[in-house]
């Protein structure tokens, strides 16, 4: 107990040293986020010295083993480590689906060389990935996706198209799920291939959202050239390593609705409609609305913790992450509609330095798009109806 | 510290389980409803609960109890929620044991503690007024007189106030309703003279007591903690025992939803299980999550309790607010989910309607915990 104690200490210190001021405070726009990568810049130089200083630690994966560049610590220490940050609201160095997606699945299932080539350079931030699941019809019922992988010697060449890739336009290789089998089962001919986007027949296209943004890409493949030996598991055995790869993503965007978002709603409204001599909210109801979502938050984070907890006792349900994920969405929601209704008319703004170009709006827009990705609400309490609760039929 | 049980809790939940499930059945409640017993529980039964070290939980061990925490008496209460037990748990062994040993003198807690720990005494926690829980709005009057005091004012919803041979009342010595300074604690013989107690016979089959007190003397000595400063004391036992039934509200919840999904997988019509359908198995996916989060909260609540109670008032406003919610969400779609039998008193399940209905004012209903959590956070 007191070498946690210690490691505790001595975490605090070093992050008290080490994290720079301007890393504290509340994220308010997109170049907040490093996501690093072969083209990437840093916007501002207290970004990259934290960056820097977190790779040079082993903390960008604080959980990884050292000899893949994580900093090797037990789930204790990493609990710690996440604590002391979020303490003194300290911002993700480094935010990658190579950390939280891609990397956990390789750790499991790939092969020595194979972790040795991407995971160093996903803890240190040089290469950025996206995820190539989604097709135009696979959706929901993703397993029935018809990308093709074609075999030629020691290679496969990939014909298809992927929708909803995640910044597939800013990434620099893919993790993508191929038909390798067309007679097959829908689930048994699929295998978990990744390659570089520079790839000659690979090809993205940006989809703009009601949000005015486009983070999702239509991604191409036109007889891309992939070595066989860059498939993860087993030919034909993919969606084990999709499925479990899932259950990372879903934990990932379940924290969406979990993490503060800047300022307390409480206080963001208390901005906009002012307060009454007692200090509470002039408009009853919103005060009320607010208040329940604050505790609905509060016990989400409380769920959050006792999964990992759950899952250190070896008493977790595979399945609770797509809990996990249904919930935290349904927050994110809420938590958006919300903080429009606190910001009335002044949240409508689209496009001025005031409203830094409809931050807000668009944000709120975002948030739709939570309980869709990764699977939607509905498939996910379907796996929570059948997985968990073990209810009967379709 | 892990949010998990330890192994010492998991047996303890182990042996309560085994005891009440055994003991204390629905149908113990429906026995003592139908019969209009005049206790409202088994003393037998609190015997044996005081012989397991139940009784004493909370009692520190100096005055023969076990002195386990907050965690456990959680674990006890969900336990209690399950089989819907009526027991003097809640308002002696956690309500009157946690007031004494937090504010009792020495020899306040050595006359009382060690008859709660074995058994011989029951006690109750007298605060509410009106019809809604607003302990500082208290306005009974203790007013001095001679060595001690003279208190004149109502009392209801006293959770097992009938059979109580230790009453803890709040009084206000000084100040206005609604102000946390002037309330003092005090502990009352409910035979002195000029004490009325009516037993209320509630919704939930349950004990509760409206009392009334008609220029009742009290001794200096029962004084229990200081004069004018019971409200710190008070709120930090109310904490206490919203974090207890918030866990009771857990059981509640989790045993109408295993009868529920146990009766969507046996249940057919249109030649079909009902659990087929999407429409109840998307409900019931919602009602599990809804349940898992709020256990985690409750556990969390209780932690943060047995760490410091000054500290614990966000937590268990967070807690005992999800756990009104949730057991309230579970109890309907338990009802409706079971169709036309759901509304039997025949079945069971009416019962947890019942209870749950009860848990949810006990202390605060989830208006109040939103309330008090907008208050904590300034806005």
């Amino acid at each position: 107990m007191s070498d946690l104690e210690n490691f505790r200490r001595e975490t605090r210190a070093w992050l008290e040293a080490n994290c720079p001021p301007e890393m504290r405070r509340p994220m308010t726009s997109e170049e907040d986020t490093f996501w690093g990568g072969r083209n990437t810049k840093f916007s501002s130089q207290p970004q990259r010295v934290w960056f820097e200083r977190m790779r040079d630690k082993g903390w960008t994966v604080p959980h990884w083993p050292k000899e893949y560049g994580g900093g090797g610590l037990d789930p204790e220490q990493t609990k710690i480590v996440r604590q002391e940050m979020a303490a003194i609201g300290a911002r993700q160095p480094l935010t990658s689906f190579g950390i939280s997606m891609l990397g956990p699945a390789l750790l499991k299932y790939g092969t020595d060389a194979q972790k040795e080539e991407h995971l160093p350079k996903i803890a240190a931030g040089l290469i950025r990935w996206c995820q190539g699941y989604s097709e135009p019809n696979a959706g929901s019922d993703l397993a029935s996706l018809q990308t093709r992988a074609e075999s030629d010697g020691d290679d496969f060449i990939i014909n298809g198209q992927k929708i909803w890739t995640s910044y597939a336009n800013f990434a620099d290789w893919i993790f993508c799920l191929v038909r390798t089998d067309s007679n097959a089962k829908k689930h048994d001919g699929i295998s978990f291939i990744l390659f570089d986007m520079a790839s000659k027949g690979v090809s993205t296209k940006p989809i703009l959202l009601i949000s005015g943004r486009s983070p999702f890409c239509e991604t191409f493949f036109d007889s891309v050239r992939v070595p066989k030996a860059n498939v993860i598991g087993a030919v034909n055995r993919g969606w084990d390593v999709a499925k479990y790869l899932l259950q990372h993503e879903r934990a990932m965007i379940s924290g969406m609705g979990e993490r503060g978002v800047g300022r307390p709603l409480g206080q963001v409204a208390a901005d906009s409609v002012g307060t009454d001599e007692q200090g509470r909210l002039e408009v009853p109801m919103l005060r009320g609305q607010i208040a329940t979502f604050e505790i609905d938050e509060a016990a989400l984070a409380c769920a959050a913790e006792r999964a990992v907890d759950l899952a250190k006792a070896g008493q977790a349900h595979p399945a609770f992450s797509s809990a996990m994920k249904y919930y935290g969405t349904e927050l994110n929601k809420r938590r958006y509609e919300l903080l429009m209704s606190a910001g009335g008319a002044d949240a409508l703004e689209w496009e001025s330095e005031r409203s830094k170009e409809g931050a807000r709006p668009r944000a709120w827009l975002r948030t739709k798009a939570n309980s869709i990705e990764g699977g939607t609400s509905e498939v996910m309490l379907g796996i929570v109806a059948k997985r968990i609760l073990d209810l009967p039929g379709a | 510290m892990a949010l998990v049980l330890t192994e010492e809790q998991s047996m303890l939940r182990d042996s309560a389980r085994g005891l009440i499930s055994d003991k204390a059945p629905v149908s113990h409640l429906r026995q003592l409803r139908d019969s209009k017993d005049a206790t409202g529980f088994s003393r037998d039964l609190w015997k044996t609960f005081a012989e397991m070290g139940f009784a004493g939980l909370l009692v520190p061990e100096d005055f023969g109890g076990s002195g386990l925490g907050c965690v456990e008496a959680g674990v006890v209460m969900e336990e209690i929620g399950r089989t819907l037990m009526p027991s003097p748990f809640l308002a002696t062994a956690v309500l009157a044991t946690s007031a004494l040993s937090r504010g009792g003198s020495a020899a306040q807690k050595s006359e009382h503690l060690p008859k709660i720990a074995d058994g011989s005494l029951l006690a109750a926690l007298a605060i509410d007024e009106g019809a809604k829980h607003r302990p500082l709005h208290t306005a009974m009057r203790a007013v001095r007189s001679g060595n001690g005091f003279r208190l004149q004012g109502d009392k209801a919803f006293v959770v097992d106030g009938h059979t109580a041979g230790l009453l803890i009342v709040a009084a206000r010595t000084a100040g206005a309703p609604g102000e946390c300074d002037g309330l003092t604690l005090f502990l009352v013989d409910p035979k002195t003279r000029g004490i009325e107690t009516e037993r209320t016979a509630m919704v939930d089959s349950h004990n509760a007591a409206r009392i009334k007190f008609d220029n009742v003397e009290v001794n200096a000595d029962g004084v229990l903690g200081e004069v004018d400063q019971g409200g710190a004391l008070l709120e930090g036992v109310l904490n206490i025992g919203r974090g207890a039934v918030a866990s009771e509200m857990v059981g509640v919840s989790e045993e109408v939803f295993g009868r529920t999904l146990g009766y969507l997988k046996e249940r057919k019509q249109f030649g079909k299980l009902i659990g087929e359908f999407q429409a109840l198995q998307h409900r019931a996916a919602q009602l599990y999550i809804e349940i898992e989060i709020t256990r985690a909260a409750v556990l969390k609540a209780l932690q943060a309790l047995d760490g410091n109670v000054e500290n614990a008032g966000a937590a268990v406003a967070v807690a005992k607010a999800r756990a009104g919610s949730t057991a309230t969400l579970a109890v309907q779609e338990g009802v409706q989910m079971h169709g036309g039998m759901g509304m039997t008193d025949q079945f069971d399940i009416g019962f947890f309607m019942k209870r749950a209905r009860v848990c949810q004012e006990l202390f605060g209903d989830t208006n109040f915990h939103a309330d008090q959590l907008a208050r904590m956070k300034n806005y």
